[in-house]
């Protein structure tokens, strides 16, 4: 079990700032987030485009952000969770314990939810049969490729994950990729390189197609493939890959008891509090009137969040406030004279 | 002349009809200003149906819609990406676009889309 003063859920711009001030004014944090990245929806969503509303800083993209956030905290040395979520929060004695998806364990008396509008999963086939195979024959993402070898592999999707592991896999499998419009969102060379495949009969290409059942007694034996003509056609196959991408969904946070305005937390604005004690919502995720979606909103809600979290942290001390330009303390706590 | 309120209004409407029509064929008709995206009427009028995770910024695909051909022509063209972000759609067709993507003008006075199933 690790203990420390705050536990920060999601590492986007919003956490990494709450966790510069927690740092600031001399508080612990331990930050955990689904991605194997941190930066949160700047890093997932838009790394290459350029943001245009961070105070002082006229033009900057998503990764840009990122990472001057990563080096702003680097003094602290706050340790990163990654891959990995928070799955349960209880309450014990006042304090919380939280469980992560990897079974990690802390104790907390703060949780600050900086989980933009929720974690990133990828989004699965809409057909119900799909479901029987999930994480068996049906798969969104690949950890082990020589389960593949020889066998019969439909894959979906118009991106680079789906084209890059089309070609890759074309190798030791036989490989049918099939995507709803003749265009690919993927990188041109891989798009030339999957035409040339297709050509050498090496690939199944099926495009303007979508998959519509999957069939199978136990094992996975085929799938169905439909036109928005209505055609359709079966293709054998072993297994069944989808890559389109990912889709935040709220998940275990709905399950913690605080309250919920469609999928947002509401908060006070004074220390962005939940309706439970010392649990605290910023960025994104969090609710108030006049509530504004912008990353500056989020460190200005994580500014304050941190502050909070200091009564419940540091119950016995008063809360100073000191600015960086003049206090030795917090130049001692960033390294610098 | 010009500062005329009403000479304004019979050019421009300040406030344009679109029909959201759910899954379930349940009809929302509502008055979105002109210049807002069908997305943002939708979430304003608490139009179900409608997720719009990333708030418009084009990157989430959770504001789907389907527009018949009817209305589908008339609608202003998809944007470089619009597309690339539809591949990741809940059963995306021809007729699909992202309600984030279209602007609300006297041009459609009376847009009918339909909302997906699910949005995920």
């Amino acid at each position: 079990m690790i203990k420390t003063d705050a536990v920060i859920v999601g590492a986007g711009p919003t956490g990494l700032f709450c966790a510069h001030q927690l740092g600031i004014i001399g508080l612990t944090c331990e930050i955990v987030d689904n991605l194997d990245k941190i930066g949160g929806q700047c890093i997932e969503l838009y790394p290459d485009k350029p943001i245009y509303d961070i105070p002082a800083v006229p033009k900057c993209t998503g990764e840009e952000l990122t990472n001057n956030l990563i080096e702003q905290i680097k003094p602290f040395k706050f340790n990163f969770h990654l891959n990995d979520r928070v799955q349960e929060i209880i309450n014990e004695n006042g304090n919380w314990i939280v469980k992560t998806t990897n079974g990690k364990k802390f104790k907390t008396p703060n949780v600050v939810i900086a989980g933009g509008v929720g974690s990133f999963e990828p989004r699965k086939f809409p057909t119900k049969s799909a479901e029987k195979f999930d994480g068996t024959s049906v798969l969104y993402s690949i950890k082990d490729k020589t389960i593949f070898k020889d066998k019969f592999v439909a894959i979906f999707g118009g991106g680079d994950s789906a084209l890059d592991w089309a070609i890759e896999l074309s190798n030791i499998s036989k490989v049918s990729l099939i995507h709803r419009r003749d265009e690919f969102r993927g990188a041109p060379a891989s798009v030339q390189k999957i035409k040339e495949l297709s050509k050498k009969n090496i690939i199944n290409l099926f495009t303007k197609y979508s998959i519509k059942d999957v069939k199978g007694n136990g094992s996975l034996e085929e799938v169905e493939i439909k036109n928005e003509e209505g055609e359709s056609k079966i293709l054998k196959a072993d297994y069944v890959l989808g890559f389109f991408g990912l889709i935040m969904q709220l998940g275990p946070i709905a399950e913690w008891g605080l309250n919920l305005d469609k999928k947002a937390i509401p908060v006070n604005t004074e220390n962005f509090e939940t309706n439970k004690k010392g649990i605290f919502a910023i960025g994104d995720i969090c609710t108030y009137p006049g509530k504004l979606k912008l990353i500056l909103s989020g460190f200005h809600e994580g500014a304050l969040a941190a502050r909070g979290c200091f009564k419940y942290a540091r119950p016995n001390e008063k809360y100073r406030f000191e600015f960086t330009t003049a206090s030795n303390t917090i130049k001692d706590r960033l390294g610098v004279k | 002349m010009i500062t005329c309120p009403i000479f304004f209004c019979a050019y421009i409407k300040a406030m344009v009809k679109i029909i959201y029509i759910e899954h379930n064929g349940k009809e929302h008709v509502a008055e979105v200003q002109n210049g807002l995206t069908v997305m943002e009427g939708a979430v304003q009028n608490d139009i179900p149906g409608i997720d719009a995770d990333c708030g418009g910024s084009m990157s989430c695909a959770t504001c789907h819609v389907y527009v018949k051909e009817d209305w589908y022509d008339k609608l202003p063209k998809k944007e470089m990406g619009e597309d690339d972000m539809l591949d990741q759609a809940y059963e995306p067709n021809s007729n699909s676009r992202l309600s984030c993507q279209i602007s609300v003008s006297d041009d459609l006075d009376g847009l009918k889309v339909h909302i997906p199933e699910k949005q995920v």
